[in-house]
């Protein structure tokens, strides 16, 4: 947990790897999930999403954000555009704030996460209140606090891949310094 | 005259995000006020499918592997309790053949019109709805096994929903509880109609709209009146559990009939809605859309 004081140096991470991530994403989220188990899922797009947005926000962005909540509207059965709208919003906040983001160590971090999570719920939340639904009770934001929670261990799973000694004859290897 | 960027970065994060939370709003409100989305459904779910089959394999292999390790006595113990169960329903069937024709015929002599036999499909419970705002939960058996928005749902004890949403190989049933379903019922004590409508947070359905001093007690059991053409008339919906007399309008709350927790079997009715003599007659008429069997009711918001 040292990144705030040296800051790792990471290979950049590559196209295949970050769909790859948004895909097993997707999938997790469409396990049989029911009950107690459904309200604390995390929702793990929204998590690759944001760690991408605040790792490479070159490579993944709103568009990557809009499709991914595109297709978790189609799967929910929720409103097409519901999560849509949310997605994007939440990538936006962390692309303008991924700078301030990566100085802090993980686990404020996840307190930023958090916020993000919080925000996108929100942006769901309020969108289908508009459109004339009930309002589910206070354990619609409990999986934000387990997604913040998981961010951790998620930032340095998906990190892996980057980490490992740079090839020294390559031309690109990201350790050259 | 400004200077070209140096670097390229195409429009700002600012222009992305108000393009793309144009996109979606436009979306939302098609896809809440019309069904002209359908289409983009189907494609979506090509994507998607595949992927929630994926999803679903290993707990469906969890079911497998624990269900061929059942214990002997466990399954002899169902056997039994099964065999019991169907010599006492072939008796009751028995007996229905025999009220069946009599009813038949009774009919027959009073000019109603004949009320066809319903044909169902069995289908699954793939997985529970997982939108909080809804209570939806989605089967296994979809266009290809001649199931259309619409149709009624039940399981053995009463009805369950109403299917709203069909794919090639699943469908979405809305169920009962939901807070936009509405079915009309009938009390079985005194032949009195209402319309029950979801209540939405627990899993309790409400009749509005019932006078003060309505003839309805606590335990009053509700079947499906059929003057939806929907719904066969006569299936169990809900058990009345509480009455509150207070304002102009009594506020009844019912337990539903069928429970969808329970168990994973449903019956889907696939039989064409039988239209009530007034509607049918309007349609012929005004040639309105007679074979649309998405609305029971008009939605209400």
């Amino acid at each position: 947990m040292n990144s705030a004081r040296a800051p790792e140096l990471l290979k950049p991470a590559s196209m295949r790897f970050i769909l790859l991530t948004l895909g097993l994403g997707l999938l997790l989220n469409l396990l049989p999930w029911s009950g107690l188990a459904l309200s604390f899922r995390p929702d793990f797009v929204a998590l690759a999403l944001l760690f991408w947005a605040i790792r490479e926000p070159r490579k993944t962005g709103m568009g990557a954000a809009w499709i991914m909540g595109l297709l978790m509207d189609m799967a929910d059965g929720a409103i097409l555009g519901q999560h849509a709208l949310a997605y994007t919003l939440a990538i936006f906040a962390a692309i303008v704030l991924h700078r301030r983001i990566q100085r802090f160590t993980l686990w404020q971090q996840a307190l930023h996460v958090l916020l993000l999570l919080l925000l996108l719920q929100s942006a769901m939340l309020l969108s289908r209140l508009f459109a004339g639904a009930v309002f589910p009770g206070t354990g619609y934001f409990l999986s934000c606090l387990t997604g913040a929670a998981l961010w951790p261990p998620l930032s340095l799973l998906l990190q892996l891949p980057q980490r490992g000694r740079p090839d020294p004859d390559s031309v690109y290897s990201a350790g050259q310094k | 005259m400004e200077a070209p960027p140096f670097f390229k970065h195409g429009p700002s994060p600012l222009a992305r995000f108000v393009f793309f939370a144009f996109l979606s709003l436009a979306l939302m409100v098609l896809d809440a006020h019309q069904n002209t989305l359908n289409s983009l459904r189907q494609i979506l779910s090509v994507v998607v499918a595949p992927l929630q089959r994926l999803a679903n394999a290993p707990a469906e292999m969890i079911g497998r592997t624990g269900g061929f390790f059942v214990t002997q006595a466990h399954m002899q113990n169902e056997n039994a309790v099964l065999v019991q169960r169907q010599l006492l329903l072939s008796a009751q069937l028995q007996r229905m053949q025999a009220m069946q024709t009599e009813n038949a015929y009774l009919r027959k002599m009073l000019g109603v019109r004949q009320q066809r036999g319903e044909r169902v499909v069995a289908a699954e419970i793939v997985y529970a709805g997982r939108d909080p705002f809804s209570q939806k939960i989605i089967v296994d058996k979809g266009s290809n096994h001649n199931i259309k928005a619409g149709q009624p749902a039940i399981d053995d004890v009463g009805v369950v929903g109403q299917v709203t949403r069909v794919y090639p190989f699943s469908s979405e049933i809305t169920l009962l509880i939901d807070k936009d379903q509405a079915l009309p019922v009938e009390i079985v004590r005194n032949g009195a109609r209402a319309i029950a409508f979801g209540h939405g947070q627990d899993s309790t359905l409400e009749l509005p709209f019932m006078a003060a001093n309505a003839d309805i007690q606590n335990g009053d059991v509700l079947v499906t009146s059929g003057i939806d053409g929907v719904y066969p008339a006569g299936l169990p919906v809900a058990v009345v559990s509480k009455i509150e007399r207070n304002s102009a309008f009594a506020k009844i709350t019912c337990m539903p009939s069928a429970g969808v927790s329970r168990h994973k079997q449903l019956l889907i009715l696939i039989g064409e809605p039988r239209q009530p003599a007034a509607l049918a007659d309007q349609a012929g008429m005004g040639n309105a859309d007679g074979s649309k069997a998405g609305a029971s009711l008009p939605r209400r918001n």
